[in-house]
Protein backbone atom coordinates (compact mmCIF):
# COMPACT_ATOMS: atom_id res chain seq x y z
CA UNK A 1 0.00 0.00 0.00
CA UNK A 2 1.48 3.29 -1.02
CA UNK A 3 1.62 6.29 1.25
CA UNK A 4 -0.99 8.16 -0.81
CA UNK A 5 -3.49 5.37 -0.25
CA UNK A 6 -2.79 5.47 3.47
CA UNK A 7 -3.38 9.21 3.51
CA UNK A 8 -6.62 8.76 1.59
CA UNK A 9 -7.73 6.10 4.06
CA UNK A 10 -6.73 7.64 7.34
CA UNK A 11 -6.38 11.41 6.93
CA UNK A 12 -9.90 11.99 8.26
CA UNK A 13 -10.06 8.86 10.43
CA UNK A 14 -10.43 10.91 13.62
CA UNK A 15 -13.73 12.25 12.23
CA UNK A 16 -14.93 8.77 11.32
CA UNK A 17 -14.38 9.23 7.57
CA UNK A 18 -12.37 6.67 5.62
CA UNK A 19 -11.08 3.24 6.63
CA UNK A 20 -12.88 1.94 9.73
CA UNK A 21 -10.23 -0.40 11.15
CA UNK A 22 -7.02 1.05 12.50
CA UNK A 23 -3.83 -0.63 11.31
CA UNK A 24 -3.05 -3.60 13.55
CA UNK A 25 0.42 -4.75 12.56
CA UNK A 26 3.35 -3.78 10.31
CA UNK A 27 2.98 -0.12 11.18
CA UNK A 28 4.64 2.15 8.64
CA UNK A 29 5.94 5.61 9.37
CA UNK A 30 3.41 6.95 6.90
CA UNK A 31 0.53 5.45 8.88
CA UNK A 32 1.80 6.95 12.10
CA UNK A 33 2.25 10.40 10.56
CA UNK A 34 -1.18 10.31 8.93
CA UNK A 35 -3.17 9.07 11.91
CA UNK A 36 -1.50 11.31 14.46
CA UNK A 37 -1.98 14.23 12.08
CA UNK A 38 -5.60 13.24 11.69
CA UNK A 39 -5.96 13.37 15.46
CA UNK A 40 -4.66 16.94 15.45
CA UNK A 41 -8.04 17.97 13.96
CA UNK A 42 -9.56 17.39 17.39
CA UNK A 43 -6.84 19.34 19.18
CA UNK A 44 -7.27 22.28 16.83
CA UNK A 45 -11.07 22.14 17.08
CA UNK A 46 -11.04 22.13 20.90
CA UNK A 47 -8.41 24.84 21.12
CA UNK A 48 -9.86 27.22 18.54
CA UNK A 49 -13.49 27.00 19.65
CA UNK A 50 -12.67 27.21 23.37
CA UNK A 51 -10.43 30.23 22.75
CA UNK A 52 -13.02 32.05 20.61
CA UNK A 53 -15.83 31.72 23.14
CA UNK A 54 -13.56 31.86 26.17
CA UNK A 55 -12.25 35.24 25.12
CA UNK A 56 -15.62 36.93 25.69
CA UNK A 57 -16.36 35.20 29.00
CA UNK A 58 -12.82 36.07 30.12
CA UNK A 59 -13.44 39.76 29.44
CA UNK A 60 -16.67 39.58 31.43
CA UNK A 61 -14.98 37.72 34.30
CA UNK A 62 -12.11 40.23 34.40
CA UNK A 63 -14.56 43.15 34.51
CA UNK A 64 -16.47 41.32 37.24
CA UNK A 65 -13.37 40.77 39.34
CA UNK A 66 -12.38 44.41 38.95
CA UNK A 67 -15.88 45.64 39.89
CA UNK A 68 -16.57 47.49 43.14
CA UNK A 69 -19.89 45.74 43.69
CA UNK A 70 -19.35 42.46 45.61
CA UNK A 71 -22.37 41.03 43.79
CA UNK A 72 -20.22 40.87 40.64
CA UNK A 73 -16.82 40.57 42.27
CA UNK A 74 -17.41 37.55 44.51
CA UNK A 75 -18.76 35.17 41.82
CA UNK A 76 -15.95 36.16 39.46
CA UNK A 77 -13.32 35.57 42.15
CA UNK A 78 -14.78 32.16 43.00
CA UNK A 79 -15.03 31.19 39.35
CA UNK A 80 -11.37 31.99 38.80
CA UNK A 81 -10.29 30.29 42.02
CA UNK A 82 -12.15 27.05 41.30
CA UNK A 83 -10.87 26.65 37.76
CA UNK A 84 -7.32 27.79 38.43
CA UNK A 85 -6.98 26.06 41.80
CA UNK A 86 -7.77 22.52 40.70
CA UNK A 87 -6.22 20.23 38.09
CA UNK A 88 -7.84 20.27 34.66
CA UNK A 89 -7.61 16.49 34.68
CA UNK A 90 -9.90 16.27 37.73
CA UNK A 91 -12.21 18.91 36.24
CA UNK A 92 -12.64 16.72 33.16
CA UNK A 93 -13.47 13.65 35.23
CA UNK A 94 -15.86 15.54 37.49
CA UNK A 95 -17.62 17.22 34.56
CA UNK A 96 -17.95 13.93 32.68
CA UNK A 97 -19.62 12.16 35.59
CA UNK A 98 -21.72 15.23 36.35
CA UNK A 99 -22.98 15.23 32.75
CA UNK A 100 -23.62 11.48 33.01
CA UNK A 101 -25.95 12.02 35.96
CA UNK A 102 -27.58 15.02 34.30
CA UNK A 103 -28.31 12.81 31.32
CA UNK A 104 -30.90 10.90 33.33
CA UNK A 105 -32.63 14.19 34.21
CA UNK A 106 -33.27 15.40 30.69
CA UNK A 107 -32.30 14.32 27.15
CA UNK A 108 -31.22 17.94 26.64
CA UNK A 109 -27.89 17.02 28.28
CA UNK A 110 -27.22 14.03 26.00
CA UNK A 111 -24.54 15.65 23.79
CA UNK A 112 -22.57 16.78 26.85
CA UNK A 113 -21.47 13.22 27.61
CA UNK A 114 -19.57 13.05 24.33
CA UNK A 115 -16.22 14.73 23.99
CA UNK A 116 -17.04 17.24 21.26
CA UNK A 117 -19.48 19.12 23.50
CA UNK A 118 -18.70 18.08 27.09
CA UNK A 119 -14.94 18.48 26.98
CA UNK A 120 -15.39 21.69 25.03
CA UNK A 121 -17.53 23.16 27.83
CA UNK A 122 -14.84 22.33 30.40
CA UNK A 123 -12.04 23.76 28.25
CA UNK A 124 -14.12 26.87 27.55
CA UNK A 125 -14.73 27.56 31.25
CA UNK A 126 -11.13 26.70 32.09
CA UNK A 127 -9.57 29.03 29.55
CA UNK A 128 -12.07 31.74 30.51
CA UNK A 129 -10.84 31.53 34.11
CA UNK A 130 -7.13 31.58 33.20
CA UNK A 131 -7.49 34.40 30.66
CA UNK A 132 -9.86 36.23 33.00
CA UNK A 133 -7.07 36.38 35.57
CA UNK A 134 -4.64 37.64 32.88
CA UNK A 135 -7.10 40.31 31.72
CA UNK A 136 -7.78 41.32 35.32
CA UNK A 137 -4.07 41.84 35.86
CA UNK A 138 -3.94 43.95 32.69
CA UNK A 139 -6.97 45.99 33.82
CA UNK A 140 -5.15 46.76 37.05
CA UNK A 141 -2.10 48.04 35.19
CA UNK A 142 -3.84 50.39 32.73
CA UNK A 143 -2.03 53.73 33.14
CA UNK A 144 -4.04 56.19 35.23
CA UNK A 145 -3.38 58.91 32.65
CA UNK A 146 -5.19 57.00 29.89
CA UNK A 147 -8.43 56.90 31.86
CA UNK A 148 -8.08 60.51 32.97
CA UNK A 149 -7.59 61.53 29.35
CA UNK A 150 -10.74 59.62 28.38
CA UNK A 151 -12.63 61.43 31.14
CA UNK A 152 -11.28 64.74 29.91
CA UNK A 153 -12.61 64.00 26.42
CA UNK A 154 -16.03 63.46 27.93
CA UNK A 155 -16.06 59.73 27.27
CA UNK A 156 -17.94 57.63 29.77
CA UNK A 157 -19.58 54.26 30.26
CA UNK A 158 -19.68 51.96 27.24
CA UNK A 159 -17.82 54.35 24.90
CA UNK A 160 -14.97 54.75 27.36
CA UNK A 161 -14.75 50.99 27.81
CA UNK A 162 -14.81 50.23 24.09
CA UNK A 163 -12.46 53.01 22.96
CA UNK A 164 -9.95 53.22 25.81
CA UNK A 165 -10.10 50.58 28.52
CA UNK A 166 -10.67 47.46 26.42
CA UNK A 167 -7.98 48.09 23.75
CA UNK A 168 -5.44 49.05 26.38
CA UNK A 169 -6.28 46.00 28.43
CA UNK A 170 -5.84 43.75 25.38
CA UNK A 171 -2.56 45.40 24.45
CA UNK A 172 -1.14 44.89 27.94
CA UNK A 173 -2.46 41.36 28.30
CA UNK A 174 -1.62 40.08 24.81
CA UNK A 175 1.83 38.53 25.43
CA UNK A 176 0.51 36.60 28.44
CA UNK A 177 -2.65 35.70 26.53
CA UNK A 178 -0.57 34.24 23.70
CA UNK A 179 1.11 32.02 26.23
CA UNK A 180 -2.26 30.97 27.59
CA UNK A 181 -3.43 30.07 24.08
CA UNK A 182 -0.37 27.86 23.49
CA UNK A 183 -0.88 25.95 26.69
CA UNK A 184 -4.59 25.62 26.07
CA UNK A 185 -3.73 23.74 22.88
CA UNK A 186 -1.39 21.52 24.89
CA UNK A 187 -4.14 20.92 27.46
CA UNK A 188 -6.50 19.62 24.79
CA UNK A 189 -4.44 16.42 24.72
CA UNK A 190 -5.91 15.47 28.10
CA UNK A 191 -9.47 15.12 26.80
CA UNK A 192 -9.46 11.48 25.75
CA UNK A 193 -7.52 10.35 28.81
CA UNK A 194 -10.05 11.63 31.30
CA UNK A 195 -13.32 9.81 31.08
CA UNK A 196 -14.61 11.18 27.81
CA UNK A 197 -14.85 8.16 25.51
CA UNK A 198 -13.32 8.10 22.04
CA UNK A 199 -16.22 6.50 20.17
CA UNK A 200 -15.12 4.15 17.39
CA UNK A 201 -11.52 5.09 18.15
CA UNK A 202 -11.98 8.65 16.94
CA UNK A 203 -9.39 10.28 19.16
CA UNK A 204 -7.01 13.18 19.23
CA UNK A 205 -3.32 13.18 18.33
CA UNK A 206 -2.13 11.89 21.69
CA UNK A 207 -4.74 9.15 21.63
CA UNK A 208 -3.30 7.79 18.38
CA UNK A 209 0.30 8.31 19.49
CA UNK A 210 -0.49 6.33 22.62
CA UNK A 211 -2.19 3.68 20.50
CA UNK A 212 0.95 3.21 18.41
CA UNK A 213 3.24 3.26 21.44
CA UNK A 214 1.12 0.56 23.10
CA UNK A 215 0.97 -1.61 19.98
CA UNK A 216 4.62 -1.36 18.94
CA UNK A 217 5.99 -1.01 22.47
CA UNK A 218 8.27 1.61 21.00
CA UNK A 219 7.71 5.17 22.24
CA UNK A 220 10.59 6.58 20.22
CA UNK A 221 8.61 7.00 16.99
CA UNK A 222 5.02 8.16 17.71
CA UNK A 223 5.80 10.65 20.49
CA UNK A 224 8.44 12.57 18.54
CA UNK A 225 5.96 12.75 15.63
CA UNK A 226 3.36 14.16 18.02
CA UNK A 227 5.97 16.58 19.35
CA UNK A 228 6.74 17.74 15.81
CA UNK A 229 3.08 18.44 15.11
CA UNK A 230 2.71 20.40 18.32
CA UNK A 231 5.82 22.46 17.69
CA UNK A 232 4.38 23.44 14.30
CA UNK A 233 1.04 24.27 15.94
CA UNK A 234 2.80 26.37 18.57
CA UNK A 235 4.69 28.29 15.89
CA UNK A 236 1.44 28.96 13.99
CA UNK A 237 -0.25 30.22 17.17
CA UNK A 238 2.71 32.49 17.93
CA UNK A 239 2.62 33.80 14.35
CA UNK A 240 -1.11 34.55 14.36
CA UNK A 241 -1.10 36.13 17.80
CA UNK A 242 1.97 38.11 16.77
CA UNK A 243 -0.04 39.64 13.90
CA UNK A 244 -2.76 40.71 16.34
CA UNK A 245 -0.10 41.99 18.70
CA UNK A 246 1.45 44.23 16.07
CA UNK A 247 -2.00 45.58 15.19
CA UNK A 248 -2.75 46.33 18.85
CA UNK A 249 0.60 48.12 19.14
CA UNK A 250 0.51 49.94 15.80
CA UNK A 251 0.20 53.44 17.34
CA UNK A 252 3.27 53.01 19.51
CA UNK A 253 6.89 53.79 18.62
CA UNK A 254 8.95 50.69 17.79
CA UNK A 255 10.86 50.49 21.05
CA UNK A 256 7.78 50.83 23.28
CA UNK A 257 6.05 47.77 21.79
CA UNK A 258 5.63 44.72 23.93
CA UNK A 259 7.20 41.63 22.43
CA UNK A 260 5.62 38.23 22.69
CA UNK A 261 7.77 35.88 24.71
CA UNK A 262 6.93 32.25 25.26
CA UNK A 263 7.20 31.29 28.88
CA UNK A 264 6.42 27.77 30.02
CA UNK A 265 3.31 27.78 32.17
CA UNK A 266 2.53 24.13 31.76
CA UNK A 267 -0.18 21.86 33.03
CA UNK A 268 -3.26 23.30 34.56
CA UNK B 1 -13.99 -0.53 61.54
CA UNK B 2 -16.64 0.23 64.17
CA UNK B 3 -18.31 -2.42 66.32
CA UNK B 4 -21.77 -1.78 64.86
CA UNK B 5 -20.56 -2.39 61.30
CA UNK B 6 -20.97 -6.17 61.37
CA UNK B 7 -24.27 -6.16 59.45
CA UNK B 8 -24.37 -3.13 57.11
CA UNK B 9 -27.77 -4.04 55.67
CA UNK B 10 -29.50 -2.99 58.91
CA UNK B 11 -27.76 0.37 59.19
CA UNK B 12 -29.26 3.73 58.28
CA UNK B 13 -28.08 7.24 57.46
CA UNK B 14 -25.02 8.49 59.26
CA UNK B 15 -24.08 5.14 60.78
CA UNK B 16 -24.17 3.49 57.35
CA UNK B 17 -22.02 6.26 55.93
CA UNK B 18 -19.47 6.01 58.75
CA UNK B 19 -19.15 2.27 58.11
CA UNK B 20 -19.08 2.72 54.35
CA UNK B 21 -16.32 5.31 54.45
CA UNK B 22 -14.07 3.14 56.63
CA UNK B 23 -14.07 -0.07 54.58
CA UNK B 24 -10.72 -1.58 53.63
CA UNK B 25 -10.89 -0.20 50.10
CA UNK B 26 -11.60 3.29 51.35
CA UNK B 27 -8.58 2.97 53.61
CA UNK B 28 -6.51 2.19 50.50
CA UNK B 29 -7.89 5.37 48.96
CA UNK B 30 -6.80 7.41 51.99
CA UNK B 31 -3.34 5.85 51.67
CA UNK B 32 -3.37 7.00 48.05
CA UNK B 33 -3.64 10.59 49.32
CA UNK B 34 -0.45 9.77 51.22
CA UNK B 35 1.08 8.56 47.94
CA UNK B 36 0.35 11.94 46.37
CA UNK B 37 1.97 13.77 49.28
CA UNK B 38 4.95 11.37 49.16
CA UNK B 39 5.31 11.99 45.44
CA UNK B 40 5.36 15.75 46.05
CA UNK B 41 7.84 15.38 48.92
CA UNK B 42 10.28 13.34 46.80
CA UNK B 43 9.75 15.06 43.46
CA UNK B 44 10.10 18.67 44.60
CA UNK B 45 13.72 18.42 45.83
CA UNK B 46 14.73 16.04 43.02
CA UNK B 47 13.27 18.32 40.35
CA UNK B 48 15.02 21.27 41.99
CA UNK B 49 18.32 19.38 41.83
CA UNK B 50 17.74 18.52 38.15
CA UNK B 51 16.82 22.14 37.50
CA UNK B 52 19.90 23.42 39.27
CA UNK B 53 22.11 21.09 37.27
CA UNK B 54 20.40 22.11 34.03
CA UNK B 55 20.66 25.83 34.74
CA UNK B 56 24.33 25.55 35.75
CA UNK B 57 25.05 23.53 32.62
CA UNK B 58 23.36 26.19 30.48
CA UNK B 59 25.71 28.80 31.99
CA UNK B 60 28.81 26.66 31.53
CA UNK B 61 31.80 27.84 29.49
CA UNK B 62 32.23 24.34 28.02
CA UNK B 63 30.23 24.42 24.80
CA UNK B 64 28.81 20.83 24.70
CA UNK B 65 27.70 21.12 28.32
CA UNK B 66 26.04 24.44 27.55
CA UNK B 67 24.21 22.95 24.58
CA UNK B 68 22.91 20.10 26.71
CA UNK B 69 21.64 22.55 29.32
CA UNK B 70 19.98 24.82 26.78
CA UNK B 71 18.35 21.91 24.97
CA UNK B 72 17.03 20.56 28.25
CA UNK B 73 15.45 23.93 29.01
CA UNK B 74 14.12 24.47 25.50
CA UNK B 75 12.61 21.04 25.01
CA UNK B 76 9.66 21.56 27.32
CA UNK B 77 8.37 24.69 25.63
CA UNK B 78 6.74 23.45 22.46
CA UNK B 79 5.40 20.04 23.43
CA UNK B 80 2.47 19.05 25.68
CA UNK B 81 3.89 17.82 28.96
CA UNK B 82 1.50 14.90 29.16
CA UNK B 83 3.21 13.53 26.05
CA UNK B 84 6.44 13.62 28.05
CA UNK B 85 4.83 11.71 30.87
CA UNK B 86 3.59 8.98 28.57
CA UNK B 87 6.90 8.91 26.71
CA UNK B 88 9.35 8.85 29.60
CA UNK B 89 7.71 6.04 31.52
CA UNK B 90 8.14 3.56 28.68
CA UNK B 91 11.43 5.05 27.49
CA UNK B 92 13.04 4.94 30.96
CA UNK B 93 11.78 1.44 31.59
CA UNK B 94 13.23 0.21 28.30
CA UNK B 95 16.49 2.11 28.84
CA UNK B 96 17.02 0.50 32.26
CA UNK B 97 16.20 -2.97 30.95
CA UNK B 98 18.47 -2.47 27.95
CA UNK B 99 21.43 -1.44 30.11
CA UNK B 100 20.92 -4.40 32.45
CA UNK B 101 20.52 -6.64 29.42
CA UNK B 102 23.87 -5.48 28.08
CA UNK B 103 25.63 -6.10 31.40
CA UNK B 104 23.97 -9.33 32.53
CA UNK B 105 23.61 -11.22 29.26
CA UNK B 106 26.62 -10.37 27.08
CA UNK B 107 26.30 -13.55 25.00
CA UNK B 108 22.73 -12.84 23.87
CA UNK B 109 22.83 -12.47 20.08
CA UNK B 110 19.25 -11.81 19.02
CA UNK B 111 18.20 -8.18 18.49
CA UNK B 112 16.33 -6.49 21.33
CA UNK B 113 13.60 -5.10 19.06
CA UNK B 114 11.89 -7.93 17.24
CA UNK B 115 9.08 -6.45 15.20
CA UNK B 116 6.60 -5.13 17.72
CA UNK B 117 8.29 -6.68 20.74
CA UNK B 118 10.94 -5.48 23.09
CA UNK B 119 12.79 -8.59 24.24
CA UNK B 120 15.48 -8.76 26.90
CA UNK B 121 16.80 -11.83 28.72
CA UNK B 122 14.92 -12.88 31.87
CA UNK B 123 17.74 -11.88 34.20
CA UNK B 124 17.51 -8.30 32.95
CA UNK B 125 13.76 -7.90 33.48
CA UNK B 126 12.85 -5.06 35.81
CA UNK B 127 11.53 -5.90 38.29
CA UNK B 128 12.34 -9.61 38.12
CA UNK B 129 9.43 -11.80 37.11
CA UNK B 130 9.32 -13.57 40.47
CA UNK B 131 9.55 -10.41 42.57
CA UNK B 132 6.76 -9.80 45.10
CA UNK B 133 3.90 -7.39 44.34
CA UNK B 134 5.23 -4.52 46.44
CA UNK B 135 8.48 -4.46 44.42
CA UNK B 136 6.45 -4.00 41.23
CA UNK B 137 4.46 -1.19 42.82
CA UNK B 138 7.53 0.55 44.19
CA UNK B 139 9.31 0.25 40.86
CA UNK B 140 6.31 1.80 39.09
CA UNK B 141 6.22 4.59 41.63
CA UNK B 142 9.95 5.28 41.31
CA UNK B 143 9.61 5.47 37.51
CA UNK B 144 6.79 7.98 37.99
CA UNK B 145 8.90 10.04 40.39
CA UNK B 146 11.82 10.05 37.96
CA UNK B 147 9.53 11.10 35.10
CA UNK B 148 8.07 13.93 37.15
CA UNK B 149 11.57 14.98 38.22
CA UNK B 150 12.87 15.10 34.64
CA UNK B 151 9.91 17.09 33.30
CA UNK B 152 9.67 19.48 36.23
CA UNK B 153 13.43 19.72 36.43
CA UNK B 154 13.31 21.27 32.96
CA UNK B 155 10.79 23.86 34.13
CA UNK B 156 12.83 24.54 37.28
CA UNK B 157 15.97 24.90 35.15
CA UNK B 158 14.20 27.59 33.14
CA UNK B 159 13.26 29.50 36.31
CA UNK B 160 16.71 29.17 37.89
CA UNK B 161 18.47 30.15 34.66
CA UNK B 162 16.42 33.36 34.64
CA UNK B 163 17.11 33.96 38.32
CA UNK B 164 20.87 33.54 37.81
CA UNK B 165 20.76 36.19 35.12
CA UNK B 166 18.74 38.52 37.35
CA UNK B 167 21.48 38.79 39.97
CA UNK B 168 22.99 42.28 39.49
CA UNK B 169 26.14 42.23 37.36
CA UNK B 170 27.91 44.51 39.83
CA UNK B 171 27.84 41.78 42.46
CA UNK B 172 29.67 39.35 40.19
CA UNK B 173 32.15 41.99 39.04
CA UNK B 174 32.91 42.86 42.65
CA UNK B 175 33.56 39.21 43.41
CA UNK B 176 35.94 39.07 40.46
CA UNK B 177 37.66 42.26 41.64
CA UNK B 178 38.29 40.55 44.98
CA UNK B 179 40.17 37.86 43.08
CA UNK B 180 37.60 35.07 43.33
CA UNK B 181 37.75 32.34 40.71
CA UNK B 182 34.71 31.56 38.54
CA UNK B 183 33.82 28.64 40.75
CA UNK B 184 34.03 30.74 43.91
CA UNK B 185 31.97 33.52 42.36
CA UNK B 186 29.31 31.01 41.39
CA UNK B 187 29.02 29.29 44.76
CA UNK B 188 29.64 32.20 47.12
CA UNK B 189 27.98 35.13 45.36
CA UNK B 190 25.61 34.02 42.61
CA UNK B 191 23.89 31.04 44.23
CA UNK B 192 23.06 32.64 47.60
CA UNK B 193 21.58 35.70 45.90
CA UNK B 194 19.52 34.08 43.17
CA UNK B 195 16.83 32.56 45.41
CA UNK B 196 14.94 35.82 45.94
CA UNK B 197 14.58 36.17 42.18
CA UNK B 198 13.73 32.52 41.73
CA UNK B 199 11.04 32.28 44.39
CA UNK B 200 8.05 33.68 42.43
CA UNK B 201 8.78 31.28 39.58
CA UNK B 202 9.40 28.35 41.90
CA UNK B 203 6.21 28.93 43.87
CA UNK B 204 4.30 29.02 40.61
CA UNK B 205 5.99 25.74 39.72
CA UNK B 206 4.97 24.22 43.05
CA UNK B 207 1.33 25.05 42.30
CA UNK B 208 1.69 23.46 38.88
CA UNK B 209 3.32 20.40 40.42
CA UNK B 210 0.38 19.98 42.80
CA UNK B 211 -1.99 20.15 39.87
CA UNK B 212 0.08 17.63 37.91
CA UNK B 213 -0.18 14.90 40.56
CA UNK B 214 -3.40 13.36 39.16
CA UNK B 215 -1.39 12.44 36.06
CA UNK B 216 0.09 9.66 38.22
CA UNK B 217 -3.02 7.80 37.14
CA UNK B 218 -1.81 7.80 33.54
CA UNK B 219 1.51 6.37 34.65
CA UNK B 220 -0.19 3.29 36.02
CA UNK B 221 0.10 4.06 39.73
CA UNK B 222 -2.94 3.24 41.89
CA UNK B 223 -3.52 6.83 42.95
CA UNK B 224 -6.56 8.78 44.10
CA UNK B 225 -8.01 9.05 40.60
CA UNK B 226 -7.83 5.28 40.25
CA UNK B 227 -9.58 4.74 43.58
CA UNK B 228 -12.23 7.39 42.92
CA UNK B 229 -13.17 5.62 39.69
CA UNK B 230 -13.03 2.24 41.35
CA UNK B 231 -15.03 3.06 44.47
CA UNK B 232 -17.48 5.47 42.89
CA UNK B 233 -18.82 3.10 40.24
CA UNK B 234 -22.24 1.53 40.80
CA UNK B 235 -22.13 -1.44 43.19
CA UNK B 236 -24.59 -4.34 43.02
CA UNK B 237 -25.96 -5.89 46.26
CA UNK B 238 -24.72 -9.37 45.34
CA UNK B 239 -21.07 -8.30 45.20
CA UNK B 240 -20.79 -5.98 48.17
CA UNK B 241 -22.26 -5.22 51.58
CA UNK B 242 -22.60 -1.56 50.64
CA UNK B 243 -24.58 -1.32 47.39
CA UNK B 244 -24.98 2.14 45.88
CA UNK B 245 -25.65 3.75 42.49
CA UNK B 246 -22.98 5.51 40.41
CA UNK B 247 -21.33 7.94 42.83
CA UNK B 248 -18.23 8.78 40.79
CA UNK B 249 -19.40 12.38 40.47
CA UNK B 250 -19.30 12.80 44.27
CA UNK B 251 -15.90 11.13 44.53
CA UNK B 252 -14.41 13.43 41.92
CA UNK B 253 -16.15 16.37 43.57
CA UNK B 254 -14.31 15.42 46.77
CA UNK B 255 -11.00 15.27 44.87
CA UNK B 256 -11.72 18.68 43.40
CA UNK B 257 -12.26 20.11 46.89
CA UNK B 258 -9.11 18.38 48.17
CA UNK B 259 -7.04 20.04 45.45
CA UNK B 260 -8.70 23.43 45.98
CA UNK B 261 -7.88 23.31 49.71
CA UNK B 262 -4.33 22.16 48.97
CA UNK B 263 -3.63 25.00 46.53
CA UNK B 264 -5.23 27.53 48.88
CA UNK B 265 -3.03 26.46 51.79
CA UNK B 266 0.09 26.50 49.59
CA UNK B 267 -0.82 29.96 48.36
CA UNK B 268 -1.08 31.33 51.90
CA UNK B 269 2.19 29.72 53.01
CA UNK B 270 4.10 30.85 49.91
CA UNK B 271 2.78 34.41 50.34
CA UNK B 272 4.15 34.39 53.90
CA UNK B 273 7.58 33.18 52.73
CA UNK B 274 7.65 35.79 49.97
CA UNK B 275 6.77 38.53 52.47
CA UNK B 276 9.64 37.34 54.69
CA UNK B 277 12.11 37.28 51.82
CA UNK B 278 11.16 40.67 50.37
CA UNK B 279 11.51 42.30 53.78
CA UNK B 280 14.14 44.99 53.43
CA UNK B 281 14.83 44.26 49.75
CA UNK B 282 15.26 47.10 47.29
CA UNK B 283 12.34 45.94 45.13
CA UNK B 284 8.85 47.35 44.53
CA UNK B 285 7.29 44.86 46.92
CA UNK B 286 9.88 45.60 49.58
CA UNK B 287 9.29 49.32 49.18
CA UNK B 288 5.53 48.84 49.55
CA UNK B 289 6.14 46.85 52.76
CA UNK B 290 8.27 49.66 54.14
CA UNK B 291 5.62 52.28 53.37
CA UNK B 292 2.84 50.19 54.87
CA UNK B 293 4.81 49.82 58.10
CA UNK B 294 5.68 53.50 58.31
Amino acid sequence: MSCWETIADYALRSQGIGERLLPRSDFTLCQQFTLIGSGMIWNIYFGVVALCFGFFLATAVAMGKAAQNPLFRKPAEWFIFIFRGSPLFIQFFFAYFLFLSLKSVSPFFDPLTSAWAGALVVLFLNTAAYSGEIFYGALQSIPKGDIEAADAYGLSGWTRFRRVIWPTMLRLAWPAYTNEAIFLFHATTLVFFSGFPATQQRGDALYYANYFADKTFNPFVPYPILAGYFIILTLIVIGLFGLVNSRLNRHLPQDARRKIKVRPQIIR
Amino acid sequence: MFSYCTDPATLEGFQWLSCYLTTGKHMSMYYAFGTVLLLLAITAPTALAFGFAGASAARSTVAPLRWIGKTYIAIVRGIPDIAFFLFFVIALDQAFEYIRHRIKCPDWTEPVRQGNDFVVCTAAKLPLGNAPQWVHETYGFMLAVLTFAIVFGAFAANVLFGAMRAVPKGQLETAEAYGMSRRQTFWRVLVPQMWVYALPGLSNLWMVLIKATPLLFLLGVEDIVYWARELGGAKQPQFTDYPHPDWRMWYFGALLIFYLCFTKVSEVVLDRIMAKLTHGQATTAGERQRKAAA
